[in-house]
């Protein structure tokens, strides 16, 4: 059994690829890494050929040990992914990179690219993950979908048939290309090894650059196998048709804070645009200069501490009342990094009609998209923001501050009190929660799956740092909990990592346990079951009559499943065992499954029913 | 608002692929491309397409925006008919004995601005430009004579007031990133479309 642990390595080939993307940026000296690279190669080929070095300036390499060598120049040291024929070459490479290069071998390819993802969002570095052709590739689209949808920056490399075979119908091949173009933020065939260093160079530099997103190479089994003079590798830094950041425009600036200063009731959305900018400061300085009220999308959330005083609350269908409410009724709404999803906005034309809009945004798609902007500020937030915040008055806006107090405090007693201190015998998912909070203090990466437990958790779950929430928000991936949490404790080494799922998404990708199992990545796993697919369940009740359509669903005994693949576990159903076992799993060394037993039919509330207006959001 | 029919102009990479990048950002929306119309611009590696729709303006300037994000698009832009000069060319082949017998050919050609492109003892095919309704009416005319077989090419259109589009396609050569490449469309409009 392989033991490999999770060490400060990790987190320190993250550092190098922060490094290494800077100094790309920076222009600082592609030769020198160049060099680096290829000198690093030479010894590599040489001890796997067993060969002498070739002499200067470059060397032979296969196209594979190319691959290998792009991610290495990259600052790459975690690869997720799963061989088979057509990656085979690669694989066989890295037989002789495993001191330099650790790969983690999942139970399943979506597994594979979860994990990846979960990689990205919290170490902020590019993810990446390979896998075979055919049936490997095909099993990546929905984390490509996923990460498409939430800016997560990743490299996928597929493996291919021959290039001779290409378009025949060849064993295990399939236009991964085609398949992949609506859920890639740009995809590429390599069919020669000449064109991998190029290739590799671009697909990094477009993953982390501008809106991030997943990037997918596929690589021909030809182009694998291929030798070639290896002349080095060089970052990527300009693509002549992609302008990754919009040009500031100052006068934009100018208006957005003339707006702002002269706002009555000023409201900001922020979304992970602040995270993925790395401008949880300048963010901060901003609402604290402007006195702003500051509400989070689901994604945005942990880029502002959860106690922050001028932190209002989640938006969207089961956000928060004041915040929701209160966009109908604020004179200016000032958009950061988020781009007004319909499970944000609700019906759209009854959206925040009354407000003045300022949209702060790298996309320049994103402006109008779904909200009419009366104020565009296109660009980086790291470098609007500070402009913006210089031209602001220092301003507190105590009266409408008080608006948010009123209601929040209504929700408190028609919602938040009861979730947390349920007097039924039955536990319900926020008190779980509550507790999981005093226990950590604020200091764990949360991962959800998709459901009720992951609107819960977002709702209640305390942030005291950026980048601790990974959850799947675009796309509503169930099966996203498990293999995301086990890549963020990849990307993460030094945190307590919790991940938060429901019985219906932990028996999707359970089979990542064994992932767990064989590579020690540190996760709890923490399910909440309520023997329903709960947010269908809920939504049969609300709006078709309780008519329960195929939402029951059995578990099997978790702790035995758990205890199969070596993990220790528990599983409880009554409130005065809670602290004591989420403590046992916080403390327990290692991996440890919790199964809390909550009320079958509990529903998260608030909520702004499908075609609504957010001011008829729902307290019960 | 009424759907009218638009034309984008969308500059390029030369990439394997990339037709069908662009052509599913369409079907995605559930629009239907009247025409398209794709070649090399007079920039080496830079190609362009020409791609006609019938829509709502605010649809069409949205998916302009998605088209542009897409990494190996340069530009794009959309226009009106008012906005452009267009052609499309069409291809008629008629029996060479009959249009010799019954048709004064000289008078036809004058008339529809089209001329003789191949004469052969079998057949003879004509070749005219224009707008659509130009190249239907030549077909309107030939059709009595036995028509054989027709075709039209997609639309190819220039926009009237685009201020050299050829500078600008220059400057992505550059090493650095040129100014103005992603337009702020209200600049200098700030009074017009800011309104407070
Ligand atoms: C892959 C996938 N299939 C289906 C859905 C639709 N869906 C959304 S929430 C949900 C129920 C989730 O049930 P469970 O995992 O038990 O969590 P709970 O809501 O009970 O907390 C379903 C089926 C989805 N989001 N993703």
């Amino acid at each position: 059994m392989e033991t490999a642990k999770i060490t400060k390595t990790q987190a320190q080939g993250a550092a190098a690829q922060t490094a290494g993307a800077q100094g790309a940026a920076a222009g600082a000296t592609p030769q020198a890494a160049a060099t680096g690279a290829a000198s690093g190669a030479a010894a590599t080929s040489a001890a796997a050929a067993g060969a002498a070095p070739a002499a200067q300036p470059t060397t032979t390499l296969t196209g594979s040990q190319a691959v290998l060598e792009a991610l290495l120049a990259e600052g790459v040291r975690t690869i997720f992914g799963y061989p088979g024929g057509a990656i085979m070459p690669i694989y066989d490479a890295l037989y002789d990179y495993q001191d330099k290069l650790e790969h983690i071998l999942v139970r399943h390819e979506q597994g594979g690219i979860h994990a990846a993802q979960g990689f990205a969002r919290t170490s902020g570095q590019v993810g990446v993950v390979f896998a075979t052709s055919g049936p490997g590739a095909t099993n990546l689209v929905t984390g490509l979908a996923d990460a498409m949808i939430d800016s997560t920056p990743l490299v996928a490399i597929t493996g291919q048939v021959f290039a001779s075979l290409l378009g025949t119908d060849a064993f295990q091949e399939t236009d991964v290309i085609n398949i992949t173009t609506p859920a890639t933020k740009w995809n590429y065939q390599v069919t020669d090894a000449t064109e991998i260093p190029a290739a590799l160079a671009k697909a990094f530099y477009i993953a982390r650059t501008g809106r991030p997103g997943p990037v997918l190479i596929d690589i021909t089994k030809n182009a694998q196998q291929q030798k070639f003079d290896y002349a080095g590798y060089v970052p990527c830094q300009h693509v002549r048709s992609y302008r990754p950041k919009p040009i500031v425009r100052k006068e934009y600036v100018e208006q957005a804070a003339k707006l702002i200063n002269g706002a009555k009731k000023p409201f900001v959305l922020f979304g992970q645009g602040v995270i993925l900018g790395h401008a949880e400061a300048e963010f901060k300085a901003f609402i604290e200069k402007g006195g702003l009220p500051a509400a989070w999308t689901v994604l945005g959330l942990s880029a502002l501490p959860t106690d922050h005083p001028l932190n209002v609350g989640m938006l969207g269908m089961h956000g928060n009342y004041a915040p929701n409410v209160l966009t109908n009724e604020c004179d200016v709404l000032i958009a950061v990094g988020m781009r007004f999803d319909d499970r944000v906005t609700g019906r759209l034309d009854k959206y925040a009609k009354q407000a003045q809009v300022v949209h702060l945004d790298i996309d320049p798609a994103e402006i109008d998209k779904n909200v009419k902007t009366t104020v565009p500020v296109w660009g980086d937030c790291k470098e609007t923001l500070p402009l913006l915040t210089a031209l602001l008055e220092k301003k507190t806006h105590s009266e409408w501050m008080g608006k948010f107090k009123e209601l929040g405090k209504k929700e408190v007693e028609a919602v938040i009190h009861n979730e947390l201190n349920p007097t039924t015998e039955q536990m319900t998912m926020g008190e779980v929660i509550k507790i999981l909070n005093e226990l950590t203090g604020g200091d764990a990466v949360i991962v959800t799956d998709v459901g009720q437990h992951q609107m819960v958790a977002c709702r209640y779950a305390h942030f005291n740092k950026t980048m601790s929430n990974v959850t799947s928000g675009g796309l509503g991936t169930m099966g996203f909990g498990l293999p995301a949490a086990i890549g963020a404790k990849y990307g993460a080494p030094d945190r307590t990592v919790v991940a938060i799922i429901g019985d219906g998404g932990f028996q999707m990708t359970l089979q990542e346990l064994g992932t767990i199992m064989q590579f020690g990545a540190e996760v709890k796993i923490l399910i909440l079951n309520n023997q329903f697919l709960g947010m269908v369940r809920q939504w049969q009740q609300l709006f078709n009559d309780k008519r329960y359509s195929f939402v029951n669903i059995t578990s099997p005994d978790y702790v035995a499943l758990a205890k199969a693949y070596s993990i220790e576990g528990a599983s409880i159903n009554v409130r005065a065992q809670l602290k004591g076992a989420l403590k046992t799993m916080l403390d327990h060394k290692g991996s440890y499954l919790l199964e809390v037993m909550v009320g079958k039919e509990n529903n998260v509330f608030p909520m702004v029913p499908q075609g609504c207006s957010v001011a008829e959001i729902r307290l019960s | 608002m009424q759907k009218q029919e638009f034309t984008i102009t969308v500059y390029t990479e030369n990439q394997i692929g990339l037709l069908n990048r662009i052509a599913i950002m369409f079907s995605r929306r559930k629009i239907n491309i009247e025409s398209l119309n794709t070649s090399p611009s007079e920039i080496e590696g830079i190609h362009r397409f020409t791609i006609v729709i019938q829509e709502f303006e605010d649809v069409v300037r949205k998916l302009c925006r998605q088209i542009e994000k897409q990494v190996e698009v340069l530009k794009a832009y959309f226009n009106t008919n008012e906005e452009l000069i267009w052609q499309e060319m069409a291809l008629y082949k008629v029996p060479t004995d009959v249009i010799a017998e019954k048709v004064k050919v000289e008078r036809l050609l004058r008339e529809y601005g089209a001329r003789a492109v191949v004469i052969r003892k079998d057949y003879t095919v004509f070749e005219a430009t224009g707008h659509r309704e130009e190249t239907d009416r030549l077909i309107k005319a030939l059709e009595p004579y036995g028509l054989i077989e027709f075709v039209r090419s997609a639309r190819v259109a220039i926009i009237k007031d685009s201020s050299g589009f050829h500078e600008k396609l220059k400057e992505f050569e550059a090493q650095e990133p040129g100014e103005g490449v992603i337009e702020n469309e209200y600049l200098g409009k700030g009074t017009e479309v800011f309104s407070m």
